[in-house]
């Protein structure tokens, strides 16, 4: 009988081993993933041509967002303020009090209008003009929306590089 | 086994143990200290309103659950902390007013305002001292970091932090 129950406790013990293992590696990708970098995948035209409209792979890092230091030409990844379940990507353009001059409707008119971007905020554009849901339609986001700075694509292979301008 | 051994186990564990502790304050469950009177009296609750020193007692602490953001499923009432849209590195601990779609009455200047897709309206429980959408706007729901459920200590204050409905009329469109 207590040979049985010896049995029992050992194969138990594995088990909790196994497991703790397992909860300390989830763990680890955890914290890799939202503290250093992480692979997105990222389609859709509104970045196009920098950004394949069949998608791309991209790493992003996860610290220079947190330091406060993303400025004019990143590329970042933001939820979306229309939905927060949504993570967009788009390139800065202006940060707190700088003047844009933005096209309301660039397919359609010339009409041209100025904000100056507030305190904690960044105004964020589309790299393809015409096809992309950006600042222009729900104005500057505030800089707590911001999850991550685009380093470089690795995926396609041939399109590997930074995405610079 | 020798010193070094033993050092080296030492720093695995704290590894672990660190490891283990972000991931749960990131996702699942944290703790927060709350600083102002603009939730009293909810939480940090004045003694006498009249008293000429209007600093609460002790700061509370809060249990801050984040289940609630796989969903973004909030409800009116709800106590929530968010980061401040002005200051990233700032969080703000304030009531759910109004949920997308709703119509919200502005008290002081006798407006009412539609809150956007994706936002919310969130307001102070003590409108006398708060600094909230009656002067940010209404707050995109990305900027939520979880809801306020308990007081946990001091130990005198331990209880739940009950949902209210506010004081003033709320019209879901």
């Amino acid at each position: 009988m207590s040979l049985i129950t010896a049995r029992w406790m050992s194969i138990a013990k594995e088990a909790v081993d196994r497991a703790a293992i397992v909860a300390r590696f989830l763990c680890l990708l955890h914290v890799a993933d939202t503290y250093l970098c992480s692979p997105t995948l990222v389609y859709g035209p509104s970045m196009f041509p920098t950004i394949n409209i069949t998608g791309d792979i991209l790493i992003a890092e996860r610290v220079s967002h947190r330091l406060g230091k993303v400025g004019p030409g990143d590329v970042v990844l933001v939820k979306s303020p229309v939905n927060p379940r949504k993570t967009l990507t788009k390139r800065i353009i202006g940060v707190e009090g700088d003047r844009i001059i933005f096209q309301v409707d660039p397919v359609n008119s010339d009409r041209c209008q100025r904000v100056v971007v507030p305190k904690g905020h960044v105004w964020i554009q589309g790299d393809n003009t015409y096809a992309s849901n950006d600042s222009r339609h729900f104005g500057p986001i505030p800089r707590g929306l911001i999850q991550g700075k685009v380093l470089c694509r690795v995926w396609p292979p041939e399109g590997f590089g930074s995405l610079s301008h | 086994m020798s010193a070094r051994n033993l050092l080296w186990d030492a720093a695995k564990k704290c590894f672990a143990i660190g490891l283990i502790g972000i991931t749960v304050r990131d996702r699942y469950v944290s703790i927060a200290a709350v600083r102002g009177a603009s939730m009293s009296p909810s939480l940090n609750p004045l003694v006498d309103e009249a008293s000429s020193s209007r600093r609460p007692i002790s700061d509370d602490y809060v249990f801050v659950e984040k289940f609630c953001l796989e969903k973004y499923g909030f409800s009116h009432g709800d106590v929530v902390i968010f980061t401040s849209p002005t200051d990233h590195k700032e969080r703000h601990i304030k009531r759910i007013i109004g949920l997308p779609g709703d119509w919200v009455g502005i008290s002081h200047i006798d407006d009412v305002i539609r809150v956007p897709e994706g936002h919310c309206w969130v307001e102070g429980d003590n409108l006398a001292s708060s600094f909230d959408s009656r002067s940010l706007g209404p707050i995109p729901l990305g900027l939520v970091r979880g809801r306020v459920t308990h007081v946990v200590w001091p130990p005198s204050r331990i209880g739940r932090v009950e949902r209210k409905i506010g004081h003033q009329s709320v019209h879901s469109y």
